[in-house]
């Protein structure tokens, strides 16, 4: 089993399918709940099938933050530019092969939006690197 | 199963043996380790095949636990050679517990505590829920919980402790615990606000005379008593002008509003009463339209007067004035708040829609849904926008 990270992203994700780029508060609220329903329906089929690991939505506001020096405060950077890559939230599961990783991740970008059409949002896919390496023989 | 531990009579009985061992002069920190064992042994004896359970199984429970607590100290001062003194005392009687439950809850939630390790120690050492049960509860891993913990029974350790407690103190701890299973999801397993209002009774029972911890347990009430309501079945919030009152817990209101009533009567106002008493006037409205807003306006004045600093305040009476004054006059007071201030714009938003600019108010909503601290929140904001941009005309 190997566990993923699948990525939502409110920017930063390559060209969306046109038609799809409608921001949410722009929705009526019956598709706002359609989406957040299936949503909740991808949890609970991967919890279903003993997949699911975690999810976490995140907000948009948000800094850079690193090290200021000795005896200095944090140095900031932000809010994040309009043209930056930013991450809506996740969803981590442990699956089989790569290819279930995939199916996963096509099933939560076909969630509803306006009108009730599949998104086809871009989920950015990522591995975990396991801490143990894998020794045979 | 062995019929004590089948039900929550060790979880209830816990705190009161650690309760006992704290009177008796046990240090805290040690006492709650001596508690946990001796819980774990009740749980390995009573249920071992044959086994039957004690007569007295708290009188059982403080014996072993008294055991351990001397074991463990003598373990750790036999290089001192320090003499314990055993007290044998009779069992406690329901003055004592009394008692004991405000010595339990005043060291809690003791000042020197961030509020997140107050809330993990009540929950562990009053409510009898385990680290696991904790951890779970709040979304972080067991170690990291069972740490939060061990800090804060460090820290309580050395304090020392004024008779005969900071109530105040653990009434916001009660609260934060009540926000916590209120605003949180239903977490799995542990209803936090349940919780918060059964700690809230012992205390009540505690200091009976206490006009504002009477205050604090009706407005958990009269807030609780609308829980249903507030989502949907898909965990959408639902606010408070277009929740179905018919799901409304009555007898839950009629207790708050009885000890509300109580509690006001003894004439020593307090925000928490204040804040009950606009809870109850809304609960008292059979429709959102029959809200007595004028009522509910002259609470706010008088919360503002308690608490002339906080802001939270300031923001709620606006949406009061918003309906006595028209909502103009409530979004003249929003705009002096602070832009920062949580749930401003959304507060902008409400009375701006209510002022007919429908435009302005689902821009207010979608800047709102983005500073949302909750997801449900954020999507309820984005409905709202979402909703004034798909209005008819």
């Amino acid at each position: 089993m190997t566990k993923y990270l699948l990525l939502k992203h409110y920017r930063g994700i390559p060209e969306p399918v046109p038609g799809t780029d409608v921001p949410m508060d722009r929705w009526t609220p019956e598709e706002v709940t359609a989406h957040m329903e299936f949503m909740g329906k991808v949890i609970d089929d991967l919890k279903e099938r003993g997949e699911f690991v975690d999810a976490q939505a995140l907000s948009p506001r948000g800094d850079f933050v690193r090290y200021g020096g000795e005896d200095k405060p944090p140095v900031t950077d932000g809010p994040f530019a309009e043209t930056k890559d930013l991450i809506a939230g996740w969803m981590a599961i442990d699956v089989e092969s790569q290819e279930r990783a995939y199916e996963a991740a096509a099933y939560l970008s076909s969630a509803p939006g306006p009108g009730g059409r599949p998104l086809h949002e871009w989920i950015e896919v990522r591995p975990f690197l396991t801490d143990n390496a894998e020794v045979t023989g | 199963m062995n019929e004590l531990l089948r039900d929550d009579t060790l979880r209830r009985l816990g705190p009161q043996v650690l309760g006992v061992l704290v009177r008796r002069g046990a240090d805290f920190a040690t006492a709650e380790d001596a508690v946990q064992e001796a819980l774990l042994e009740a749980v390995r004896r009573w249920d071992a095949p044959g086994a039957t359970a004690p007569s007295d199984p708290k009188g059982w429970l403080v014996t072993v636990a008294w055991r351990k607590f001397v074991d463990a100290r003598r373990a750790a001062s036999s290089r001192a050679q320090r003499e314990i003194r055993v007290t044998l005392e009779p069992p406690t009687g329901p003055t004592e517990q009394a008692d004991d439950t405000l010595l339990l809850l005043s060291r809690c939630c003791h000042p020197a505590l961030s509020p997140a390790s107050s809330v993990a120690l009540t929950l562990r050492a009053l409510g009898g829920l385990t680290t696991a049960q904790i951890a779970r509860a709040f979304l972080v891993p067991e170690a990291t919980m069972a740490q939060r913990i061990s800090r804060a029974k460090k820290t309580v350790t050395g304090e020392r402790f004024s008779e005969p407690g900071d109530v105040r103190a653990v009434l916001r701890v009660l609260y934060l615990i009540f926000n916590e299973g209120f605003t949180g999801s239903p977490a799995d397993g542990v209803d936090l606000a349940a919780e918060a209002i059964r700690l809230t009774r012992q205390l009540v029972a505690a200091v009976p005379e206490d006009a504002e911890a009477a205050g604090l347990l009706a407005l958990l009430l009269l807030h609780h008593a609308r829980r249903d309501a507030r989502t949907t079945a898909a965990g959408e919030l639902v606010p408070l002008d277009r929740q179905d009152r018919a799901r409304w817990d009555t007898a839950t209101i009629a207790e708050g509003v009885g000890l509300l009533q109580r509690a006001l009567a003894r004439d020593r106002l307090g925000p928490y009463q204040a804040q009950a008493a606009i809870a109850a006037l809304h609960d008292d409205a059979a429709t959102a339209d029959e809200t007595d807003w004028p009522q509910i306006l002259e609470w706010y004045d008088e919360l503002a007067r308690l608490e002339p600093r906080n802001p939270v305040v300031a923001l709620n009476r606006a949406v009061a004035v918003g309906h006595v004054d028209g909502p103009l006059a409530g979004l003249r007071l929003v705009e002096t708040l602070d832009a920062g201030l949580p749930r401003r714009d959304a507060t902008a938003a409400y009375l701006h829609e209510r002022a007919g600019d429908l435009d302005e108010a689902a821009r207010r909503y979608a800047v709102a849904a983005d500073a949302a601290t909750s997801a449900a929140e954020r999507t309820h904001l984005t409905k709202q926008a979402g909703r004034l941009r798909h209005a008819p005309g």
